[in-house]
């Protein structure tokens, strides 16, 4: 049979094996380390085409491949960047935006005011089903573009084709000028644009008119000062380097690596081993090792995260307005910002986010502060309920903070307090949206554009996209319209003050914490900035020597 | 061996729809909103859900799915995640890195165990014998969750003798942490079943015939003893590889290497049924192969076994 042979078979099948195993590799990427180029971890993002990307990491990507209209300065008041001029009519309803001429997309095509219209409108027709299509909401025409299901989503009927297939309020003047009507007055509408879901997109984007071409997505072409190379490596890396000549501010680094973690874990370990140049966000888990391992590379700055728990208005155990304010007093947010987050979160006390102009400190006042004893006097007056629920998803790092309040109210108030746990937020959702009691709700907000009004409409107005809680108040809903449609930012604020002001007096939602950007980067870099939206300032990173 | 051979691919085309089925019915059963999963904790608008249930059918009943989805497969499209990529690029991109891995971690694992294990064998109730049963216990007893991330910790991080994380297109000496990594929890089992196996045969008729023929003592052991030692072993890495698969998604996520286990772990965070099925049915397919080769294997240890 096969005598001796089985073992120089296995010994040759080793040797391939290991052989094949390790051949696969070509060589590693060097780059980093040679040339003026940079590696920034993010993760894996969701899309990259501007009007189907929300989520952070594809915001951060196309930010590097794109120019925006506007961008906003030290104070969050919006600058035109690709824009020459933004100017509003009378009533802030109609916006003529005026493009600097001489800028082209990467592949050489010039900039003109059909890309944008063409992209905005492709961005609003609801069946193409973009993630970002409700930043159009408010441009006349809008709702002819959607579609509703006649028998629900159960039933056996489609919906049918919306009405109109782009926005009435675009209009082109001409080459370089384009105007937008909005469907009501907006005096921040200007900051909106801001966003990435209002970059051009190219010619070389369509296949026919309002059909994105195949592959695009993987090969996106922007007006921005970094190009793609190669394709997106899907899982992997997303490499771009400097686009010759670019008319707008030029970064000083030749190049970014976009490379791709699944886990913050890894990309600290990468991190403290010199492999990754910058990480936005350093994991809760490693914070206390943080200034250990990268000394004063270890960095934070704000950002506009906002953390609340809201009360099911719906529901007869909160409606006393005593028993919301005693619960929100029975908490200590110091000390779970201290003991928890190790100082990465700090302390709300405002129903918005210092970030934004028009942030006042502790507008929610007393109902805030630690305060033990008046809480129980205030509870037991009310007769609140002897047992509530903070319900949150467990896949989003709440329970150690969830159960410390709890802890806290517990001992506050003398009543008993659980976590409720739900597997993912949507479980949580579907159960709020059936009016089931789930007690308080774990939520959080992160803002689209620096206005007060983009955390009191979607928040706390009555048709609010993130109003779970079912909240409701008139004279709220007028105050942040009236805001909206004032003349200059200064009344507007005025106007949202005012409508802050009356969430104060009816305690929604319970403010807890405004979120911070902890970040760190390697020896390689400096002059590394994140700003209030997670992103690495691109223009101002450095590479050392 | 023809005949059984072509039996035995047949009953696997029965296992392999009879696995697919079970799992659309396990996915679908634990599906609730995998749009609203998709996209995490914002809010979905209305016509983008519209949208997106129609590209899905994700409105229609259980064996419509399972249909729309085989009938793809039919056709060489294992289809489109929920992500919008093709699952076919995917699977593409992340089967060869864990290929990779895993055979580099099943060749670590076979050579450290089976000659580990011969050794105490040979030297039984020796001080080599009993530190490995103590290293073994130590190994059966530490999760991976434990292992990779302690592993990352001292030789990627602070002994710096390999790098902490791995990529797409690593290297062989890139893979080889996580590999030794995933091999440890392997290396126990597969090392103790040598063990036992070889002390057995040692004292069995034919070793006694062969040494009173006067072969020398490392003839009998590694030619005649081993390869009746084997059989056993061979079987139990053949089963490994489950192990091996499981072991890879932990690893995977921490060595960040973006293969099978990191995108089985994301579609099933995700709820988007299609790419779980399309990733585990290609692992059955592989472990139904390795299976048989196994059971081949076997006639090849042991000339007794005939298949017919």
């Amino acid at each position: 049979m096969l005598g001796k042979a089985p073992w120089k078979m296995a010994a040759g099948a080793t040797a391939i094996a290991l052989l094949a195993a390790g051949c696969g590799g070509g060589g590693s990427d060097d780059s980093s380390t040679t040339s003026n180029t940079v590696v920034i971890g993010i993760g894996e993002p969701q899309h990259l085409i501007p009007t189907n990307s929300t989520e952070s990491n594809g915001s951060e990507v196309l930010a590097s491949l794109f120019y925006p209209l506007v961008d906003f300065d030290a104070q969050n008041k919006p600058v035109p960047v690709a824009a020459e001029s933004v100017t509003p009519d009378a009533t802030s309803t109609t916006w003529t935006v005026k493009l600097k001429s001489g800028f082209t997309f990467s592949n050489g095509e010039p900039v003109t005011s059909d890309n944008y219209i063409n992209a905005w409108n492709y961005g609003a027709y609801g069946p193409n089903g973009q993630g970002a299509s409700y930043f159009f909401e408010k441009i006349a025409g809008y709702a002819d573009m959607q579609s509703t299901d006649p028998d629900g989503e159960e039933g056996p009927k489609k919906a049918p084709e919306p009405k109109a297939k782009t926005l009435t309020g675009l209009k082109k003047v001409d080459d370089t000028t384009f105007t937008i009507t909005l469907s009501a007055p907006f005096s921040g509408w200007e900051s909106v644009m801001g966003y990435s879901a209002f970059y051009p997109l190219p010619k070389a984007a369509w296949k026919s008119e309002g059909v994105i071409a195949d592959g695009f997505e993987d090969a996106i072409i922007g007006n921005g000062p970094f190009k793609l190379k190669g394709k997106w490596e899907h899982d992997s890396q997303i490499v771009v380097e400097k686009v010759a000549d670019f008319k707008g501010t030029v970064p000083k680094v030749d190049g970014v690596t976009w490379k791709i973690y699944q886990d913050q874990q890894a990309e600290y370990a990468d991190l403290v081993a010199n492999n990754v140049d910058v990480q936005t966000t350093i994991p809760i888990e490693s914070l206390a090792k943080a200034s250990a391992d990268l000394g004063d590379r270890f960095k934070k700055s704000p950002n506009s995260v906002f953390q609340f728990v809201g009360f099911p208005t719906f529901q007869k155990e909160f409606q006393d307005v005593r028993v919301r304010q005693a619960i929100s007093m029975a908490i200590n947010r110091q000390e779970i910002t201290d003991q928890i987050f190790l100082g990465s979160q700090s302390p709300a006390t405002s129903f918005v986010s210092p970030v934004v102009a028009g942030y006042r400190e502790n507008t929610c006042g007393k109902n805030c502060e630690y305060n033990p004893t008046e809480a129980k006097a205030l509870y037991q007056a009310a007769k609140g309920p002897s047992e509530i629920k903070i319900t949150y998803n467990v896949d989003g790092n709440h329970k150690a903070w969830v159960d410390a309040t709890c802890n806290q109210i517990k001992a506050s108030l003398g009543i008993n307090c659980v976590g409720g746990e739900e597997p993912k937020f949507a479980d949580l959702l579907s159960k709020v949206e059936k009016k089931q009691p789930v007690g308080l709700i774990r939520l959080g907000w992160i803002m689209d554009y620096p206005l007060m009004e983009n955390y009191l409409g979607p928040l706390y107005s009555t048709d609010g996209s993130s109003n779970y809680y079912g909240y409701s108040n008139p004279t709220f809903d007028n105050l942040v319209k009236e805001g909206s449609a004032a003349k200059t930012s200064e009344e507007a604020i005025a106007k949202w003050q005012a409508a802050e002001d009356i969430l104060a007096k009816d305690m929604p939602v319970i403010p807890l914490r405004n979120g911070q950007n902890v970040y760190g980067y390697s020896t390689k870099v400096s002059n590394v900035n994140v700003d209030l939206f997670q992103k690495v300032d691109l223009y101002k990173i450095e590479v050392v020597g | 061996m023809f005949r059984y051979i072509v039996r035995r691919l047949l009953q696997m085309v029965l296992t392999f729809f009879g696995a697919t089925f079970l799992l659309y019915a396990l996915v679908f059963a634990n599906q609730k909103d995998p749009i609203q999963a998709l996209v995490g904790e914002r809010p979905v608008t209305e016509s983008q859900r519209i949208a997106l249930t129609e590209r899905y059918h994700l409105d229609e009943g259980f064996f419509m799915q399972y249909w729309y989805y085989m009938k793809g497969l039919f056709t060489g499209d294992f289809g489109t995640s929920l992500t919008g990529r093709k699952i076919l690029d995917m699977m593409s991109d992340a089967w060869p890195v864990t290929l990779r891995l895993a055979l580099i971690a099943i060749v670590i694992a076979a050579v450290f165990s089976v000659t580990a294990g011969v050794y105490s064998a040979i030297r039984r109730g020796g001080i080599f014998d009993n530190v490995t049963l103590i290293i073994t216990l130590v190994l059966l007893a530490m999760p991976i969750v434990v292992l990779a991330p302690l592993a990352q910790l001292v030789f990627g991080i602070q002994l710096g003798w390999f790098a902490p994380t791995a990529t797409r297109d690593a290297t062989f000496v890139q893979l080889l942490l996580p590999a030794i990594v995933l091999a440890c929890i392997v290396i126990a089992p597969e090392m103790r079943v040598t063990r036992t196996s070889v002390v057995e045969n040692l004292r069995a008729d034919y070793v006694r015939t062969a040494r009173a023929k006067g072969l020398t003592r490392m003839r009998v052991i590694w030619v005649h003893v081993l390869r009746n030692s084997l059989i056993p072993v061979v079987t139990l890495i053949g089963v490994d590889l489950g192990t091996l698969m499981a072991g890879a998604i932990v690893t995977e996520k921490i060595f960040n290497i973006p293969g099978v286990g990191f995108n089985l772990a994301r579609a099933i965070r995700t709820e988007d049924g299609p790419l779980v099925v399309g990733f585990v049915s290609i692992l059955v397919i592989l472990f139904l192969f390795i299976n048989l080769l196994v059971d081949l294997l076997y006639a090849a240890l042991d000339p007794r076994i005939r298949y017919e």
